[in-house]
């Protein structure tokens, strides 16, 4: 690029006198990126153009000391703790261990009683699946609906958040109690799973709470009723879950479209 | 050579920014937007009515809230009633609903941010934006005081701001004015003329004075169908000297009522 000469920048500082339009703008966006010319033109600044410089740099400095200060960059930690799901998350998935933690004490309190760690694995994330997608407990669900990050992945990202909880509770539950793992974990994964799927149709609030409610009567109850552990929960039944499970996570794609609204059912 | 697909040859350019035929809209069983035809360009454009003429519920369905129950509806050149992919057209939206709700925890920045950030904003991008979106309101000294400590007005400013962070090419503000005293009223029809330049503004009112001042364009809707579309001017003059109203865009809004009712 060829530099302006020192009679032009002059007559440029002076206001553009006797340079036509496009002389004029080629001097500008040459000066925009090219740090020796804008020194050169430093020598040319008339009084009046210095003068309007210095109350530019005044009235700056002061707008400067009264307005407030730059935002603060947000550390990682607090980033998470400003979350809407870590708060409204919080209480519910509290109630679910402390549901697990009272079966792991009444096993060992009454032996006789089927594995309740294993009846109640499987309803054990749905208070927190409820939550993840739903118009109730987030006051600003109509906001997060109308935006482009709401969909599947949303409600995927949000269910694994509840399982980061609920596995490692059920895990260290299982462990002490000696149950079998694959039994407690694979039914939990299946029905979120299910909540999904269901809920993509039905809203994922009433899908949990259906899911929560048919197992509860079909198994939950009787198994403890009759002090024995229901036929769907004995060791033999470990490959059908795995079936189960993987048949429920894969059909959670196609349902993608269903969540593209937060419907009213939710 | 290879082939040209659909998606290249599709004109990027689109006639309407809004384009709805034989809109119909549901609020709960009840068929709130029925057979509304509306094409809408860049402007301000004020949207009018009596209660339950379904105001509320066609920026519902706008702002893809609810899914149209029929008719077509094209925003931004994308259809948006079927199961098509919404993300693109909401990338480009900005949204302020009727109840507008907020997390008290939260201060003003972090709002704007996080919504800044659900709208998929380049990150680099979200720090001015939001800093320029609250300047816009007027909320520069609030930006770090927590939600809950903000007066009806605020929170109401607050909410314009997470809708234009991202400056959408459609704009949808449900009863904005509403808490707002007579001076930030000022300040607000400013900031509407100046966002109306570039992109398509709706704003859901019951306050005319608002519509004639700073709308380009007057919708006036009854019983969910489209009754009157046209410039403030012609609002104004539709009305007589015998229409009830204290200002002649008053007396317009209740001539035209009046007649369809009496036509009706």
């Amino acid at each position: 690029m060829t530099h302006p000469t020192p009679l032009m920048l002059a007559r440029y500082a002076d206001g553009g006198r006797g340079l036509d339009d496009a002389a004029l703008w080629s001097i500008e966006v040459h000066l925009d990126a090219c740090g020796n010319c804008r020194e050169g033109l430093v020598a040319h600044v008339t009084p009046a153009t210095a003068d309007l410089l210095d109350r530019v740099a005044v009235s700056l400095d002061r707008t400067m000391a009264t307005s407030p200060p730059p935002a603060r960059q947000h550390s990682q930690a607090q980033a998470v703790s400003r979350r809407w799901l870590a708060w409204t998350l919080l209480p519910w998935l509290a109630v679910t261990v402390a549901v697990l933690g009272c079966g792991v004490l009444l096993n060992f309190a009454e032996p006789s009683l089927p594995s309740l760690v294993l009846l109640l694995a499987p309803v054990a994330p749905l208070p927190g699946v409820a939550v993840v997608w739903s118009r109730r407990s987030n006051p600003v669900w109509e906001l997060i609906a109308t935006t482009p990050a709401a969909g599947l992945a949303m409600v995927l990202r949000r269910t694994f958040a509840v399982l980061v909880v609920v596995l490692p509770a059920l895990l260290a539950a299982g462990v002490s109690t000696g149950t079998s793992l694959a039994l407690s974990l694979l039914p939990c994964l299946a029905f979120t799973a299910a909540a999904l799927v269901l809920g993509a149709f039905i809203g994922v609030r009433r899908a949990a709470v259906g899911l929560g409610a048919a197992w509860s009567t079909a198994v939950l109850v009787p198994s403890v009723a009759a002090q024995s552990l229901s036929p769907v929960l004995q060791p033999d039944s470990t490959a059908v879950w795995a079936v189960i499970t993987v048949a429920l996570a894969a059909s959670t794609v196609p349902a993608a479209p269903h969540f593209h609204r937060l419907t009213s059912g939710n | 050579m290879r082939a040209v697909s659909s998606a290249e040859t599709a004109p990027t350019l689109h006639p309407f920014l809004v384009h709805a035929e034989e809109l119909r809209v549901r609020a709960g069983r009840h068929l709130a937007v029925d057979g509304l035809d509306l094409a809408l360009k860049a402007g301000v454009h004020g949207v009018l009515g009596p209660n339950g003429a379904g105001k509320t519920t066609l920026m519902r369905a706008l702002s893809t809230v609810i899914k149209p129950a029929g008719g077509s509806l094209t925003l931004l050149g994308t259809r948006v009633d079927g199961r098509a992919d919404l993300r693109e057209v909401r990338r480009g939206l900005g949204y302020l609903p009727q109840q507008f709700g907020f997390y008290p925890r939260f201060t003003v920045r972090e709002f704007v941010e996080y919504m800044a950030w659900l709208k998929e904003m380049p990150k680099t991008a979200i720090p001015d934006a939001v800093q320029r979106a609250i300047d816009r309101v007027g909320l520069t000294a609030k930006a770090d005081t927590r939600m809950k400590a903000l007066s009806g007005g605020m929170l109401r400013r607050a909410g314009i701001a997470q809708a234009i962070v991202n400056d959408p090419e459609l704009l949808l503000l449900d009863e904005p004015t509403v808490g707002l005293d007579p001076e930030q009223r000022l300040t607000f029809r400013d900031l509407l003329r100046d966002l109306g330049t570039h992109s398509c503004v709706l704003v859901s009112t019951h306050l005319i004075e608002d519509v004639v001042a700073a709308c380009t364009d007057v919708i006036l809707m009854h019983e969910g169908r489209l009754l009157f579309q046209s410039t403030p001017d012609d609002l104004i003059a539709r009305g007589g000297q015998g229409d009830a109203g204290d200002s002649p865009a008053e007396r317009g809004y209740s001539a035209i009522l009046r007649q369809h009712r009496s036509n009706a």
